[in-house]
Formats: structure tokens, C-alpha cells, sequence
């Protein structure tokens, strides 16, 4: 008895349903879109705080990030906080991971960190959309390190104010990244948020949240973030191999005889930390070095397509170079990158 | 401000598609004309009503010296109206509020929550004042619409107030005190701008109902403008401690007794507890690991944080954790954050950070501060340089009574003579001096008892015995019959009250509201103090009745505890018909009266 009766109520009620829906689609497809705070659920597990080196003069020790595979890869950007060996990672629901510096792409100041986990909630690259100036969205990021454990990220709304170039205003903003950016109207670009998601009020990303930014003219501070169209080939480069900093377990054999930097011509600053940033304090006149344009105070932050994080790595990746071979080191000279060619006499 | 350049230009070259979506849902498809679809105008002029109608609550606070100010919201007909501590602090005791309406009004002090950076004011002038609708603040949600109000900057000068627009950023976050003032736990974010001078103001939920104080921003970097990140204490969080605000108190926030972290497995332990302390008696050690407290799942230790710092000192509140595997349901009683005497020395002390200094036109943010100037000030110029104070308005000075420890004793004896006039109402004992005989049933056939109760003792009878008791100078010497907590010096008082009064009892205030186990809703408290012992008389707000009597010998010592319940009148006096006494965990008994007898 009870099941025909209830078939009969189902199918009244699927009638009486499809009608209302037709008459109320446009109010429910409003309710649905304006329910930001569903949209905000589904989408807090993907963001992830990432605590790493900092915690002195105003440089925070912690930033924002975003999960980009199931397997723990994590987009953030390329900044001090990730300049040490223990950087640790929390999840929305509280889980605590070390991460690993996969690689970085210091042209676009991003980097991808992994945890050893799996499947988690995660932004497919692939899916992040362009959206034009005008459109509404959602920043989530830890900002100024509210969120602690399985507290969730903080949420902004704003809108996309303009899409343009950083180069615009060449030498204003210290930064060496010089492509397009969302120019944001929201105060979204605080202390801790670098590496967070803009999203539209659908749960689609968009950009990554970037550094702070200070004019330098104006004194002011920039909202923007970076499309992830700009970012997913440096993240797939990483993926497969490139810009990392670390060689795989089985080392390459090492040439007979290997560059190092005394046939170059570069002298780098002391040696006096684990990981010494690799300035160059010398350049030996006529050497390779000065001939192919490196100056005093240069960073080198990429051999190849290695990145290099420290005196002691650049140091042990040229002995997998063979003394004849060419090389491309990426310098950062201010707030340049600039690549030059050399070749040992 | 110069971050609107930026923007000056943005908009320029965008300023179409942004505004025809405003307020559209991200799905709508531009329609064809440059008018924007219906809903989104329905939308807007139902945001437009309820900030219209929202606004007459809002307040723009002044020092009467015209120095400093801030924000607050009406929250009753009759004037009551909140806004923050560290607002009304350099205000004094008497402050100016402006109204949408246009008018001034004078305000005076009621009651201040220095640790929850709350205040408590009164409007004067009218009965009919626009107020605030209180929300469920627990029910704001991540990503829900709001708007703040208030006086940012100080810029209005026709009271008219300015609203930001935002969203609800985050819910249940713990913000850090300064030493231990101006805690904000388990307070509401949102991006909505707040600036220096909107402190204290109203944030409202899209309806237009309070769901929150304004009170702080994250001004640490950028100098004192809004950054996208400001916090709101949760308007629960107010409700709680609206009761002690009312009985013109300085009122304490709570602590456990313990100290809680997180363990390796992530579970929230006890890393210390005091061992005087309620949360001891009750049986939580060290290393117990705490499941929920005041109702909530406990994961972290910020949210442990955040539970404590809703509730004001002394509410008793349900705690549950476990040891050895076997889980406890207690309800435990919370001490002060503060020493009394600590607690006033710090009210009184320069508030070492404020959260939202109001800057003065033209100031630049300050990178060096100026050496102090150590030298004696000759005493001659203090007289030069000390302005005087602006002589309190008449009806503030009605309104108003200076007492240590208090922000405005008026308020306090109002409450105190309230809550005794409804007690009275109910039966009146005034010169019933002699001999009070109670006789009744103990409950579950334990068989007959009797209690005569005069000021110099007390006598119970019980089928097991007699207990008697004497009044001497410490009632806590002699806390009989035994077991019982002092049932009998507990009753002699509740005679005293009874027979005196509030005046010639001794020294009685008003505490509050509290809640009871087994009451619903929240009841006025009375304490009493006479002879060595702290008395508290818990009545019920709407009837008038006693319904419980905690009498503490000692800080560090559990309350003889006595419930008063099924009430009928006998001879035109409504008395109890039931009565249980409880100490710690153990109940004494249950008393069933049949005859009170009451000597002239």
C-alpha cells in the first residue's frame, strides 16, 4: 500500500515541482547565484596556509596557497616565506603537512610546494576561466594570518577594476613580474595573502592573489591578482621536471672536468648560512662573466632552467656542467631578471 | 584616499559593465537596453530601505569636551544604546550622542566590559528612541551581505551616518588582547571598510538587523585607514553580558582555571589547571581532553578560546571531556580573568594599544615617538595647563552615582531595588522579626522535618536527628548541619533579606543576569554580604520569585546550593512548595513544605 501511495505523491509533487520551476527559475537561478556562502564552502578545502622563514620587521611568516592536484601539488608564489628548509603547510580541515619546494618560476614569482597526500579537493588549472573587467569576485586567503588549524581563510568580494599590464608603470612597483594583472577595487593584497584564489561568484578560479605591492611614487598599495592562464605553463614546467630545485635521487654522472665559478670570473658573497642567497660580490675584469654583462650585487636565481636558491646549490649544480659548455644564468639586477649567456675560456 | 587614483582611472574605462552588474546575479546576461534588469533594481531599492530604516538607530558618539568620539547603536526604546569601551573610556562619564534625526543628545555612562572593549550608555530625552532588532549573530555565515555604520573620521556634522558594504569574511575568529584588555573572541570579519571612528557603531546583517560591534581593524602596516580586514564582537557574545552591563558594574571576562593546547594528535588537552579552582572540584585534570564547552565541539585551542571569551565571570557553563576514555558532562563555574582591585587599576590605566586611534586632521603616521619629558613639572603649572571639566548636564548628574569598582552605581541600585520590589510584590516579610517555623515532608518518604530559623540561630529537626546553628562573626566557621554546605546560615539570610531589606541587610548589589540549570532564560542576581560570607539571590526575572540561593563560605569552596520550585500562595504570600539543597556533586536533600510559620 505505503509504496503506490508514495509513488503517487512523488509523481504530484514532480508535477507540482516542474511547474513552480519554470514559474521561479529566474528567482531560484538569482537565490543560487547570490548564495555566496555556498559558493565559499565548496571552495575553502582548496586553500591551504603555508608558514615557512620570516617573523621579523614586518616580513610575516606566512602566506596563502591553493591545492592544484589531488596528490597535494600547491600553487603559491615565489617569496621569502619559502626560502627555508622547513616549510609546513595547514589544510581547511586542520591537517598539518611539511611541504617540499617543488620548483619555482622566479619570472613570475610563483612556485609549487607538495605535501604527501592524497585525494584532496583541488583547483583544476585547466578550468581557470579569463573574466573581463567589470566582473565580480572573491578573494580567499589567510590574510594577515587570521585563520589558524581548520579555521577557514578569510573571504573578500570586490570587483575586477581593470585588467592591464604591470609594465605600464615600468619601475613604480617593485616587483620583476611585468605581465597582465586583475587591478582589484577590494583591499585584498595584505601581509599573508600572496598565493590565495580569486574566484568569480561561481567558484571558478581565476587568479592567484600576488605580493604586496608599493607604489613607490604614490605610497599606495596594490590590489591585483595574476591569471592563472599566465601561470599554467611555469606550473606544468615544474610538473615536469623544470626551474626545480632539487635533482632527482639518482644524480646524472658528473663530467671529467666541471665548470665551476673561478673559470667564470665570479667571485659570491661569503658563504656564511645554509642557505646563502648566491649575490655575486665580484666580477673578475675580462673574465667570461664581466664580457657577458654580470655585475657586482646580481642574484643568481637560475642556471639553465634549475633554480637555484643558495651559493651551496649553484656551486653543486655546476659540477654537472662540463667546463666547455655554454650556460644561461638568470640574474635578478633590482627589480630586473635578465638572462646571459656564458661560456668558460 | 590615494588609492582612488588607481581606481580613479579603472573606473573610467569600466564603468558600464560594472554597474549594470551590480547587485545581478554572475549568471545574468547583460540585457539589451542600458537600463539594468528589474531584479537588480528591486534589489537595490530594497537595500536602499533597509539602510534607511537602519540608520535611525545609529549614534555618533562625542566626548563632552568635543574631544574624541566614535560610534554606537540604540538597543532599546528607552535610550540603553552599545558602543565600545575604548570609545566611551576618553569620553568620561557623561557624552554627547547625534542622531539621524538631527538631534544631540546627552548620554551617560552605564556599565563597561573593559576585557570585551563593550560599553554600556543611556540616552536621555526621549521613551520612544529608534533601536536596533538584536539578531542570532551564530547564524551569520561566511559570505552573507552586510553593512556597517557609523562616523568614520568623524566626518559628519549633521549626525548623518556613513555605511560601508560588505561581506561577511570570517566567523568565530580570536583576535589577541592587549595584555589583557580588549579581547576579541570569536568575533565576526568583514570587508566592509571600517575606519577610525567607526568604532563602536552597529554592523547589521542584510535585513538590517544588529548583528555586531565594529571595534577593531588590522591597522598594523598601513597606518589607521581601513585594509579590508575588521572585526565585529558578535552581538551574542553582548547578549551575555548585557545583564552585568545593566547593573552599572566594571564587569570581568571569564577563565577556566586551566590552560588547554593542543596535543601531537591534535586533540585540545588541559596543560594546567589551578587546583582552587571549580573546573578541579568538578573532576577535569591535567592532560583530560576537552570535548565541548558552552555547548560547541572544541578542535582547537583558539576555539576553546573563542567559547571562553563569550561568557562573563561566574556563569556556570556545560563542559565535557574525557579521562581514561570515559567521557564527563559537568557544568562548571568560571573565575575572573581579573582581581577586583586589578581589574580597576587597569580600567583606569592609558590603554596601551588603542584599536582605532581617530587621527587628527593632517597627522602623518608617526615613526619615531619623542622622547618623554622627564623633568618635575613645576606644580604651578599643572593648575595653567589642566582644563577644567565641562559640568555634567542636569539630567546626567540624576542619572548618575560614583562608586569604586563601578561605572555608574546609579545604574546598579536601580536594578537592585527593581528586582527587590518584584520579589516583594509577591509576599511581603517586613517585620516578621520573630521565629520562622518551616514544616514539611522529606521528599521519598524520608519522613518529617522542621526548620526554626531567628537571627541569633537556627534549629533543623530530622527524623535521623538535630542540627543547630549560632550566628557569630564568620558565618563560614560553623557550616551546618553537616554535608549540607550551611543549609542553615544559607536560610538565616534568605530570612535577613527577607525581613530587612536590601538596605538594613548589609551590603547587597545587583550582579546581573545568570544562567540556572533547569531555567530557561536568564535570572537576576542579588548578592549579599554579611558576616564572612557572599550570598547570591537568583530571581526570576518575569515573576519575581527566589528560585535558588548559592551561599559561598570561600572563593576556593563549592556553594551550599538551594532551589526554590512549585510555587502557591498561603495567605496571601506566593511561597515555595519544593526545596533541594546541593553541594559539589551531591545532593543533601529535598524538602517538601506543608506550614511556614512566621513570628512577629
Amino acid at each position: 500500500m505505503g509504496t503506490n501511495d508514495c509513488n503517487l505523491q512523488l509523481s504530484i509533487c514532480n508535477v507540482l515541482l516542474a511547474a513552480t520551476a519554470v514559474i521561479a527559475s529566474a528567482e531560484a537561478a538569482r537565490a543560487a547565484g547570490t548564495s555566496i556562502a555556498q559558493v565559499i564552502d565548496g571552495v575553502q578545502p582548496k586553500i591551504v596556509k603555508i608558514y615557512g622563514a620570516g617573523g621579523f620587521r614586518g616580513m610575516e611568516a606566512y602566506q596563502s596557497g591553493m591545492l592544484v592536484s589531488s596528490e597535494g601539488h600547491i600553487l603559491t608564489v615565489f617569496s621569502y616565506v619559502l626560502d627555508t628548509e622547513y616549510i609546513t603547510t595547514t589544510l581547511d580541515d586542520g591537517r598539518k603537512f611539511d611541504a617540499k619546494l617543488l620548483g619555482a618560476d622566479p619570472r613570475l614569482e610563483v612556485a609549487l610546494l607538495k605535501i604527501d597526500a592524497a585525494e584532496l579537493p583541488y583547483f583544476d588549472l585547466q578550468q581557470a576561466i579569463e573574466v573581463e573587467e567589470g566582473a565580480r569576485v572573491l578573494a580567499l586567503s589567510n590574510l594577515f594570518g587570521v585563520a589558524t588549524g581548520d579555521e577557514p581563510a578569510s573571504v573578500q568580494h570586490g570587483v575586477v577594476s581593470v585588467k592591464t599590464n604591470l609594465t605600464a608603470r615600468r619601475g613604480v612597483f617593485e616587483t620583476t613580474y611585468r605581465g597582465p594583472v586583475y587591478v582589484l577595487d577590494a583591499m585584498t593584497n595584505n601581509p599573508g595573502a600572496a598565493g590565495g584564489a580569486l574566484i568569480t561568484r561561481r567558484g571558478e578560479l581565476v587568479g592567484l592573489l600576488g605580493k604586496e605591492l608599493r607604489n613607490s611614487l604614490s605610497n599606495t598599495w596594490l590590489n591585483y591578482a595574476v591569471p592563472i592562464q599566465q601561470l599554467r605553463e611555469s606550473v606544468e614546467a615544474i610538473r615536469s621536471g623544470k626551474f626545480v630545485s632539487e635533482r632527482d635521487e639518482k644524480p646524472e654522472e658528473k663530467p671529467q672536468r666541471s665548470l665551476d665559478l673561478a673559470m667564470l670570473g665570479i667571485e659570491l658573497v661569503p658563504n656564511v648560512l645554509e642557505r646563502t642567497p648566491p649575490y655575486v660580490d665580484r666580477v673578475h675584469p675580462g673574465s667570461p662573466a664581466a664580457e657577458a654583462g654580470i655585475r657586482p650585487d646580481d642574484l643568481i636565481v637560475l642556471l639553465g632552467q634549475r633554480l637555484i636558491q643558495s651559493c651551496k646549490s649553484l656551486r653543486a649544480e655546476l659540477e654537472y656542467i662540463d667546463f666547455e659548455d655554454q650556460i644561461k644564468l638568470t640574474v635578478l639586477r633590482g627589480q630586473e631578471l635578465l638572462e646571459l649567456t656564458l661560456q668558460a675560456k | 584616499m590615494k588609492r582612488a587614483f588607481i581606481l580613479g582611472i579603472a573606473t573610467a574605462l569600466t564603468s558600464l559593465p560594472a554597474w549594470t552588474q551590480a547587485g545581478s546575479s554572475p549568471s545574468e546576461t547583460p540585457p539589451a537596453s542600458r537600463l539594468p534588469p528589474t531584479t537588480v533594481l528591486k534589489a537595490e531599492d530594497e537595500r536602499v530601505a533597509v539602510i534607511d530604516k537602519a540608520k535611525d538607530s545609529v549614534l555618533a558618539v562625542f566626548a563632552s569636551t568635543g574631544k574624541g568620539g566614535g560610534s554606537g547603536v540604540v538597543i532599546t526604546a528607552d535610550g540603553y544604546a552599545l558602543s565600545n569601551f575604548h570609545v566611551a573610556r576618553p569620553c568620561g562619564n557623561a557624552m554627547k550622542c547625534g542622531m539621524a534625526d538631527g538631534q544631540l543628545y546627552d548620554a551617560v555612562i552605564v556599565g563597561i566590559d573593559p576585557t570585551g572593549d563593550v560599553a554600556l550608555i543611556k540616552l536621555f530625552g526621549r521613551d520612544d528612541f529608534p533601536h536596533a532588532e538584536l539578531a542570532n549573530s551564530d547564524q551569520v555565515r561566511v559570505g552573507d551581505w552586510c553593512f556597517a555604520m557609523g562616523n568614520p573620521f568623524m566626518l559628519s556634522t549633521d549626525f548623518q551616518p556613513t555605511v560601508t558594504y560588505g561581506i561577511v569574511s570570517g566567523v568565530h575568529r580570536y583576535q589577541y588582547p592587549s595584555g589583557t584588555l580588549l579581547e576579541y573572541a570569536d568575533c565576526i570579519q568583514i570587508d566592509a571598510s571600517i575606519n577610525p571612528g567607526n568604532s563602536g557603531g552597529p554592523l547589521f546583517d542584510a535585513e538590517g538587523r544588529l548583528i555586531g560591534i565594529n571595534g577593531r581593524g588590522s591597522f598594523e602596516k598601513r597606518g589607521r585607514v581601513n585594509v579590508g580586514v575588521a572585526f565585529a564582537i558578535s552581538i551574542n557574545q553582548i547578549k551575555n553580558f548585557l545583564g552585568y552591563l545593566r547593573s552599572g558594574r566594571i564587569v570581568d571576562h571569564a577563565t577556566l582555571g586551566a590552560r588547554v593546547g593542543s596535543d601531537e594528535e591534535g586533540r585540545v588537552v588541559v596543560t594546567d589547571i589551578l587546583d582552587n579552582s571549580d573546573a578541579y572540584r568538578r573532576g577535569l585534570h591535567y592532560d583530560d581532553e576537552i570535548v565541548s564547552f558552552g555547548g560547541r565541539p572544541i578542535s582547537t585551542a583558539n576555539g576553546f578560546k573563542n567559547v571562553l571569551g563569550i561568557y562573563p565571570k561566574g556563569w556556570r557553563i556545560p563542559l565535557s571531556f574525557r579521562q581514561g576514555g570515559k567521557r564527563y558532562d559537568v557544568l562548571v563555574r568560571l573565575r575572573g580573568v581579573h582581581g577586583k582591585e586589578e581589574l580597576i587599576k587597569k580600567t583606569k590605566a592609558r590603554p596601551r594599544v588603542v584599536p582605532m586611534p581617530i587621527p587628527k586632521p593632517g597627522e602623518k603616521p608617526k615613526k619615531v615617538q619623542p622622547k618623554p619629558d622627564r623633568r618635575p613639572i613645576p606644580t604651578d603649572r599643572i593648575k595653567k595647563t589642566v582644563r577644567p571639566k565641562p559640568p555634567m548636564p542636569e539630567v546626567v548628574k540624576k542619572h548618575f552615582q560614583a562608586k569604586r569598582g563601578y561605572a555608574n552605581f546609579y545604574f546598579n541600585r536601580l536594578n537592585r531595588d527593581r528586582v527587590w520590589k518584584a520579589w516583594i510584590a509577591q509576599g511581603d516579610f517586613a517585620g516578621l522579626r520573630g521565629t520562622w517555623t518551616l514544616s514539611g515532608q522529606l521528599e521519598q518518604g524520608g519522613g518529617e522535618f522542621q526548620f526554626q530559623l531567628s537571627d541569633a540561630d537556627g534549629l533543623l529537626k530530622l527524623p535521623a536527628g538535630e542540627a543547630t546553628w549560632t550566628a557569630t562573626d564568620d558565618y563560614s566557621s560553623s557550616l551546618s548541619p553537616p554535608h549540607s554546605g550551611g543549609l542553615l546560615p544559607a536560610l538565616s539570610l534568605w530570612r535577613r533579606l527577607a525581613v530587612e531589606g536590601p538596605d538594613r541587610f548589609g551590603d547587597v548589589t545587583y550582579l546581573g543576569l545568570v544562567p540556572l540549570a533547569g531555567h530557561e532564560g536568564l535570572v537576576d542576581v542579588l548578592v549579599g554580604l554579611h558576616k564572612g560570607v557572599e550570598c547570591h539571590f537568583l530571581f526570576d526575572p518575569v515573576e519575581g520569585h527566589l528560585l535558588a540561593i548559592e551561599m559561598f563560605p570561600d572563593e576556593d569552596v563549592d556553594p551550599c546550593e538551594i532551589y526554590f520550585s512549585e510555587y502557591r500562595q498561603l495567605d496571601g504570600r506566593f511561597l515555595p512548595g519544593r526545596m533541594e539543597v546541593h553541594v559539589g556533586d551531591d545532593l543533601y536533600g529535598v524538602f517538601r513544605f506543608d506550614e511556614f510559620e512566621f513570628e512577629k
